[in-house]
């Protein structure tokens, strides 16, 4: 459920509003649920509201971690 | 597409794949229930089955909002346009919804009543602005994800000082569906449906975080998994749910780190529950009735309240006799053990809430996956 | 004072004028607002002339008659409106045959109350995308209705062409191993009028692709005559197309999704609302399925139009006596591609 997805604030608007780019199509969408947003940030976005700030460390991580699957053992 | 394409990939997917076949264990199998409906619809679409080896099973949990809406609440929302003129703005997924008398949200749209689509609880906002002279109704559904934004409307409703506005509110909870899985006879006492561990629900988290889940980790000692909506993310998450299965481990892991936190967003949090109070029970299509697992608009808030504005009455509507999704959505039968699956219910014409919702059971088994009972070969 | 001259006829408000049950009676005001729009627009012999009818020959061969009808709303959207599209819709419909379409036909369904001012703007367009395919309209038709009877406007557009001797065109044709061949992007058109749809405006302009086919496809057929289908994916989208090749020719299909070309800020758009761009609608593009031996030769005739420009071999038809359509998704696994259901609706869940 509750298509979500992660797109870049690429500026903030008055209101708590904000623009969002995602893959290049630009939407004004509410910043309210989320504090200290700045652009260049990455945000969860749900019907038309950021629930939650993406953290970039964390994504590089877990990225790591699918990468290491499959490194550790020698099984064919 | 950054952060959702470097998490497609197909080749690491064929790594992690191979690391859950290594590390099943091939004498026991693992029972794994996804709740939430976009991750059924994700392992539909990227066809994640054909990549798991025969023992891991997934069960397709409740985790739909729109299959676990009682058809008498749809009932409720055409009443409210076609009795009370009010104009019922909804997200598009509850229009196709079979109710009563054949109709359904979008039938009675065709027969005159103002039901209009939105992308956002903010546009209905916008469209009671825009009609003073109109009654305008949101009809509000989903899990705690798309309950802030609905809190924070019904707030900027009282702060514009709004008379023509109201929310049907049908907000449902995921923690109280999930201990109800685990009390049902079938799997507590019966252990007909075995359900071994969870993958928790991606954007739910967000909002209430990690932290939640920890009471089933604890008291019905079965390891919790929280994973991303992307496909690998899925993935990675049977594979970290396999190996706690093989550990004896029983605790709550977080797979998706990159958006979800122990303690989630305190800011939404706050507002739900300034907002809205637990109901002391809501039915659920397929599921009856469930304690503590909706919610409702609290009395301060009152005027904005549809349920007491138009004095609503509910009245529970039986599903069709031949209908399973009840069954489907607790886990204890797939589509394929209903008997008008795809015959008499199809997306085309759906007798139940899980061939209506593109990440029902149903549907998406249908969609993508009846044609592997059927044995298809490229020559 | 000044002199009015005695021939004086007050010309028809485009400015401010809307349209009247007057404009469908079949009156003076109705022969007016022909004369002073639509055959000014269309501009030929055959509207010159003034009948209820358009007299012409053809030249010696198969006939090819399509016929489509064009509910389209909004009725302006970036990249065309109704009227273009009305125009392209039935002239590919005509190519698809691989005939050379030659006239078009069109009937007008006005809704009482429709400004003037817009309908000169569509019917223009209509005549420029007319003038510009070499394919003029020769007769018409116009019918008032009643205000709340109607969407603003109706357009339904009939063309005649003919097909060139030893082309044999048809969606039952394909057979196992035949190479499947697409023209360029999917889902633009679908993605530019949903995103024009109240309340789900995006910032970002997405247009529509609508494009009158017939050169690209004389250039096909030239270039490989042993063309076994054509089609163009309007509604229910290449998804659909695909579901009614296998169906009529009794094959089954694998296509690629790593080979099917889709714009970034469509994929965009397509996530946010929740579509699949398999089963988004397409105005100006095509399938065909040709041997495997012609298929690179295709191809390239494909990619030097340039409504080919970004033309690609996507798949090929398989033995399967079930028919179904499969797809080897970039992810690596396979799903089947299903006939759509209803219409795709956007979703939050």
């Amino acid at each position: 459920m509750c298509l979500a997805l992660p797109a870049r604030v690429v500026e903030l608007l008055p209101a708590s509003e904000g623009t969002i780019d995602l893959g290049g199509v630009r939407k004004r969408i509410s910043l309210e649920l989320v504090t200290d947003v700045q652009p260049g940030d990455y945000v969860i976005v749900h019907v038309g509201y950021a629930l939650q700030k993406l953290d970039p460390a964390e994504a590089e991580r877990t990225l790591a971690l699918f990468a290491e699957s499959g490194l550790t053992d020698s099984t064919a | 597409m950054k952060y959702i394409e470097e998490f497609r990939d197909g080749e690491l997917a064929r790594r992690i794949a191979t690391r859950i076949r290594a590390e099943a264990h091939p004498e026991r199998s693992y029972n794994l229930m996804e709740f939430c409906g976009g991750h059924t619809h994700a392992i539909s679409r990227y066809g994640i089955k054909d990549l798991l080896p025969g023992n891991v099973n997934m069960i397709h949990g409740p985790g739909c909002p729109v299959c676990v809406l009682p058809i008498g609440r749809i009932d409720n929302a055409i009443e409210l346009a076609t009795h009370h003129s009010a104009i019922v703005c909804t997200y598009a997924d509850t229009m196709r919804v079979p109710a009563s008398n054949g109709l359904s949200l979008m039938k009675a749209k065709a027969r005159g009543a103002d039901i209009r689509m939105v992308y956002s609880a903010a546009d209905a906002l916008r469209i009671a602005q825009d009609n003073p002279t109109r009654e305008v109704v949101f009809f509000a559904i989903g899990f705690e994800t798309t309950t802030p934004p609905t809190a924070i409307i019904i707030r900027q409703a009282q702060a514009l000082g709004l008379t023509n506005f109201t929310v049907f509110c049908n907000h449902v909870l995921t923690p109280a569906a999930i201990t109800h899985i685990l009390e049902s006879p079938e799997v507590r006492e019966l252990g007909i449906v075995p359900i071994d561990g969870f993958i928790g629900p991606a954007h739910v988290s967000t909002v209430i975080g990690s932290q939640p889940y920890e009471y089933f980790a604890e008291e019905y000692q079965r390891p919790v998994v929280i994973a991303g909506f992307e496909p690998l993310d899925v993935m990675q998450a049977i594979l970290m749910l396999v190996r706690q299965l093989n550990d004896g481990r029983a605790e709550v892991e977080n797979e998706f780190t990159r958006a979800v936190t122990r303690e989630g967003n305190e800011k939404a949090k706050r507002l739900v529950a300034d907002v809205f109070e637990l109901r002391r029970s809501f039915e659920w299509r397929g599921l009856g009735e469930v304690p503590y697992s909706a919610l409702r608009i609290k009395g301060t808030y009152a005027a904005f309240d549809a349920e007491r504005r138009f004095g609503i009455a509910y009245r529970s509507v039986a599903d069709n006799k031949a209908c399973e999704c009840g069954a489907i959505l607790r886990g204890v039968k797939k589509p394929t053990d209903c008997k008008v699956f795809g015959t008499v219910c199809t997306p085309e014409n759906p007798i139940g809430s899980c061939m209506v919702s593109s990440e029902g059971a149903c549907a998406a088994h249908y969609t993508y996956g009846r044609f592997k009972d059927i044995e298809v070969r490229a020559a | 004072m000044t002199k009015v001259r005695s021939d004086y006829v007050r010309p028809v408000d485009f400015k401010h004028g809307r349209v009247d049950m007057t404009h469908g009676g079949g009156g003076r005001a109705m022969a007016q607002l022909i004369e002073e729009l639509f055959a000014r627009a269309f501009s030929n012999e055959w509207l010159a002339q003034g009948n209820d009818n358009a007299l012409f020959t053809v030249p010696a061969g198969r006939m090819v008659m399509a016929t489509d009808s064009h509910v389209v709303s909004p009725l302006e959207f970036p990249g065309g409106d109704i009227g273009c599209l009305a125009v392209h819709g039935t002239i590919n419909d005509v190519a698809m045959a691989g005939a050379r379409p030659l006239y078009l036909a069109a009937g007008f369904i006005l809704e009482e109350g429709f400004p003037l001012a817009t309908l000169k703007r569509i019917v223009e367009s209509m005549a420029a995308a007319s003038r510009e395919a070499g394919v003029p309209v020769i007769t018409g038709d116009t019918k008032v209705v009643e205000q709340g009877k109607g969407d603003g406007l109706f357009i339904t557009t009939t063309g005649l062409g003919v097909v060139p001797l030893g082309v044999e065109i048809s969606g039952d044709r394909a057979r196992a191993g035949d190479c499947i061949l697409l023209s360029g992007t999917i889902g633009d058109h679908g993605v530019a009028i949903m995103s024009l749809r109240e309340n789900l405006t995006f910032e970002t302009t997405i247009r529509s692709d609508t494009a009158a086919l017939h050169g690209l496809v004389a250039a096909m057929v030239e270039a490989v005559p042993t063309i076994r289908c054509l089609r163009d994916p309007t509604r229910g989208g290449l998804g659909t197309t695909l579901n009614e090749f296998a169906r009529q020719s009794g094959v089954g299909m694998l296509i690629h999704e790593s080979k099917i070309p889709v714009r970034a800020e469509v994929n965009a758009a397509c996530e946010f609302l929740g579509l699949d761009p398999l089963y988004v609608a397409n105005e100006g593009k095509l399938i065909a399925i040709c041997p495997p031996e012609d298929a690179d030769r295709l191809l390239a005739a494909m990619r030097a139009h340039p409504l080919g420009a970004e033309a690609a071999i996507i798949g090929e038809a398989v033995a399967d006596a079930h028919g179904f359509v499969q797809m080897e998704t970039s992810f690596g696994g396979r799903r089947v591609v299903d006939w759509l259901t209803g219409e795709q609706l956007p979703r939050i869940c």
